[in-house]
């Protein structure tokens, strides 16, 4: 019986074996599902990288959040509230119809309107007051303020046809009616939670993708999207587990890519409250009515208790790097002054005691498990660090959903979050993160510490109106400077984004964590 | 029989109002949506506009009423992630867990009664004892480890079958089925399995059971007395009498296999409402996560109500009049 079996196995592995894949078609694995095709309705990562191979933006970003022309091919401010753009000239939309003025104006005023929409674009052109076609490939345009942001702004808005613009709802696009664009790639095929399906367009004004067919799986389990990648099923996955990669390493079928990412993981204290902070209690754990976190001596003490390279060995396996600011010094608005706290035990020791606390006192870190990479075995290590180290640490972890809600309703003292700066500067965290709260200014919306210092707003706020990059750039890095002084927050590391291909293929890693078939490339 | 569908049917309205209270209520206290809908580097202004955008902004009461009038309509409210009616959403995704879900089934019932039919006509063989151990096996192992060694062996190491994914499409009744076509059918073999394996070793232990008990009552030993054949014995008296409990437990069983293929669809990346409902309670997207429970509550009790029925039809002793829902 065993035997016969056996001779039929052959027959049977050849009948159960899918046909070879062509060197033109691409497979991907990604890690999160995508919500809708819409360009303008769910603004989330996972959905604008999806969205930029069949649409783009008048300013493209590379690999390191760089600006480069795109639709555009020139920008420039005139004044401090005016703006002049040149288009690119015989650029064509996949029906073949001719891009122009119209089309840009036409998708400024859809963006803010999109009926039902959970996530909206509208921040990206809240601050235009006026946009004007000077002729056919000439755009003018004003804002209420000085706003140097703007084109960084306009890489975040996907341009639509005006007949799209006008008339599209948000299921013509996942339907595919309305999936015009002027990208590298035409839209073929969708369903939703499953995958997504393009071909080339051998029309396209810019470098054409090496790629005839591309398909997106969405495969959420991170075992199995390693094992499809290692299967063949795929040729390339996103999100590889940081567990995977010393086996992957090693693997002759596969090829990793990594990149630092915009993203930083951080401790928010809460410097808030004068007294009673909620998780804050004695060394034996009793309550205290004071709040020591409102000390910078106590929130430099933290810092100083964390090993960032033993979690970065031992847990990110290589994955992140620690950090002593908001954002990688090769990014935007960053000081060259500012390295990684140094792991010192007895400097702590003596910054507690001066603070008052020489038996140090107890806490409670509350942190997501589902959100970033390891987030719960980074928060058990950090709780770990402050407890050998006299400050008396429990953890408690939830899922991002509880989390997060639980955190703007500030009722923690004390979290771990991470913060992915999309304009790949660092004025998105010093706003977010460290101005003092502030409905009416857009300050503060993401302060889960309640962090606030007026010479550090000033800081901000007037380098969110400088519209030389040199200058404002500088003012940045004088922001970052003082926040870090000050510990408005204790920065732990930036987060490293590694894709996995198969052999013989590379990807161009990018800081912003999107996966875009276009940079898929046989390796040189 | 009229009374006592219609007294089911009452029943069915109480359980459904109650589930969408305890779902609709426990969303709400598990955090808000719009933390994690919008984008995470949104600001204040977005956060109120997409809180407005979907409703959220009006006391809980309020939103509990209007979800209320509008099921009295017919419609559960639109997902706040997809913007489209929340029936529309699950009911797109139905027929990718059915069919899955119905092939698992099949696979357990085609190698489960086989199965525990032998072990249970002969008990003390080492066939029968090598059964029943691996039925034990079947039973323990985790869900999650057994699909990712299906993989492994059957997709990485063998490469005989995809490890992820659906295959492609076609329409039958009005359903998009892929496993219609050789291409579709290999990428269900795996994930049915998976699904296939706890169900399997339950039909084969519960089998060898009823087979063990009932070959010990009368009627097998006048039926044997009366020189009827092995086969016969087996195949008809001893059968028929067996599918009473069996029909009970296969009915059930696959109403959970639909409701409760989450681990596996996760795991092989298949596009059914298992799948949907996970990411819909990460995103908190309420209306979908209330209409799925409700739909599967509503299945759970048709299920129920045919098992009941299917039963007075194989027992005669039976009456439905007296069985009290």
């Amino acid at each position: 019986m065993i035997g016969r079996l056996a001779r039929w196995l052959p027959a049977l592995a050849l009948a159960l074996a899918a046909g070879t894949v062509s060197a033109q078609n691409l497979t991907i694995g990604l890690s999160t599902p995508i919500t809708t095709l819409d360009p303008h309705f769910h603004n989330l990562s996972p959905n604008n990288a999806m969205a930029r191979h069949v649409f783009e933006t008048l300013v493209r970003t590379d690999e390191a959040q760089r600006k480069l022309p795109g639709l555009a091919e020139s920008w420039k401010a005139l004044s401090d509230t005016e703006w002049e753009i040149k288009l690119r000239k015989g650029v064509k939309w996949h029906d073949g119809s001719e891009f122009t003025a119209d089309d840009v104006i036409a998708t400024f005023k859809r963006v803010p309107g999109v009926p039902n929409s959970p996530a909206s674009f509208a921040v990206f052109v809240r601050q235009i007051t006026s946009i004007d076609a000077l002729d056919k490939h000439t755009l003018r345009l004003k804002t209420a303020t000085a706003h140097p942001l703007l084109p960084s702004d306009l890489s975040s808005v996907l341009i639509l046809p005006k007949s799209v613009a006008e008339t599209a709802k948000t299921e013509d696009f996942n339907s595919g009616k309305a999936m015009i664009g002027t990208g590298p790639f035409r839209f073929a095929e969708y369903v939703a939670g499953d995958r997504v399906a393009f071909t080339r367009n051998d029309a396209y004004w810019g470098k054409k993708p090496h790629w005839a067919k591309v398909q997106f799986k969405m495969i959420t389990s991170a075992p199995a999207r390693v094992a499809a990648l290692l299967a063949g099923d795929v040729q390339m996955i996103e999100n590889v587990p940081t567990a995977d990669i010393p086996k992957l390493k090693k693997d002759a079928r596969v090829a990793l890519s990594s990149a630092v990412s915009n993203r930083l993981i951080y401790l928010h204290m809460d410097s808030g409250r004068e007294t009673n902070s909620p998780f804050v209690t004695t060394a034996d754990g009793k309550p205290m009515e004071a709040n020591p976190l409102r000390d910078p001596r106590v929130r430099r003490a933290i810092s100083k208790m964390i090993d960032r390279d033993a979690i970065a060995s031992r847990i990110m396996e290589g994955q992140s790097v620690p950090a002593g600011q908001l954002l990688a010094e090769q990014f935007f608005g960053t000081s060259q002054k500012l390295k990684a706290e140094k792991y010192d035990p007895a400097g702590a020791k003596k910054l507690l005691a001066e603070a008052g606390y020489p038996n140090g006192f107890g806490l409670t870190l509350h942190a997501p498990n589902n959100r970033y990479i390891n987030d719960a075995a980074i928060a058990q290590a950090i709780a770990q660090f402050l407890t050998r180290n006299g400050i008396q640490t429990k953890l408690e972890t939830m899922p991002s959903n509880v989390f997060f809600s639980r955190g703007s309703k500030l009722e923690f003292s004390f979290l771990l979050a991470g913060w992915g700066a999309e304009s790949g500067d660092t004025s998105s965290p010093l706003r977010s993160l460290l101005g003092t709260y502030d409905r009416a200014a857009g300050m503060g919306a993401a302060n889960r510490g309640r962090f606030s210092d007026a010479g550090l707003d000033a800081l901000i706020t007037t380098a969110l109106t400088t519209i030389d990059d040199t200058k404002r750039g500088l003012m940045l890095a004088a922001a970052s400077e003082k926040a870090i002084e000050l510990m408005g927050l204790v920065p732990v590391h930036y987060e490293v984004s590694t894709w996995g291909t198969r052999k013989g293929l590379s990807y161009r890693a990018r800081a912003d964590q999107y996966t875009l078939a276009y940079d898929v490339v046989p390796a040189k | 029989m009229t009374v006592f569908v219609l007294r089911r049917l009452a029943q069915t309205l109480l359980v459904l109002f109650v589930t969408s209270v305890l779902v609709f209520g426990g969303l709400y206290l598990v955090g808000d949506p719009v933390e994690i809908l919008v984008n995470p580097t949104a600001d204040q202004i977005e956060k109120d506009r997409a809180r407005a955008a979907l409703g959220l902004d009006k006391p809980v009461l309020e939103q509990y009423w209007i979800f209320l009038k509008g099921t009295a309509s017919g419609n559960l409210g639109d997902s706040f992630v997809y913007a489209r009616p929340a029936l529309e959403v699950i009911f797109e995704r139905m027929p990718a867990t059915l069919e899955l879900a119905v092939l698992a089934m099949l696979i357990a019932i085609a190698i489960g009664i086989p199965l525990g039919l032998y072990a249970g006509l002969r008990p003390n063989g080492w066939g029968a004892r090598a059964i029943m151990a691996g039925s034990i096996l079947g039973f323990s192992l985790p869900t999650f480890w057994v699909g990712l060694m299906l993989i492994l062996v059957f997709a990485v190491t063998l490469g005989w079958l995809p490890s992820t994914g659906r295959g492609p499409t076609s329409e039958f009744l009005g359903m998009q089925l892929s496993i219609l076509h050789w291409e579709g059918l290999r990428h269900a073999l795996l994930p049915a399995a998976n699904l296939a394996l706890l169900k399997l070793s339950l039909i084969t232990r519960l089998t060898r059971a009823q087979v063990r008990e009932q070959s010990l009552l009368d009627y097998i030993r006048f039926a044997r007395a009366k020189g009827l054949s092995r086969t016969r014995v087996v195949g008809v008296h001893l059968l028929k009498n067996i599918l009473i409990p069996l029909v009970t437990v296969i009915g059930l069983e696959l109403g959970s296999v639909i409701a409760y293929a989450i681990v596996t669809e996760t795991i092989f990346a298949w596009p059914g409402m298992g799948k949907l409902v996970i990411d819909s309670i990460f995103q908190l997207d309420r209306p979908v996560v209330v209409a799925y429970l409700m739909v599967v509550v509503f299945m759970f009790i048709v299920i129920n109500l045919v098992v009941d029925i299917l039963y007075s039809v194989l027992d005669p002793r039976v009456r439905l009049s007296e069985a009290k829902g």
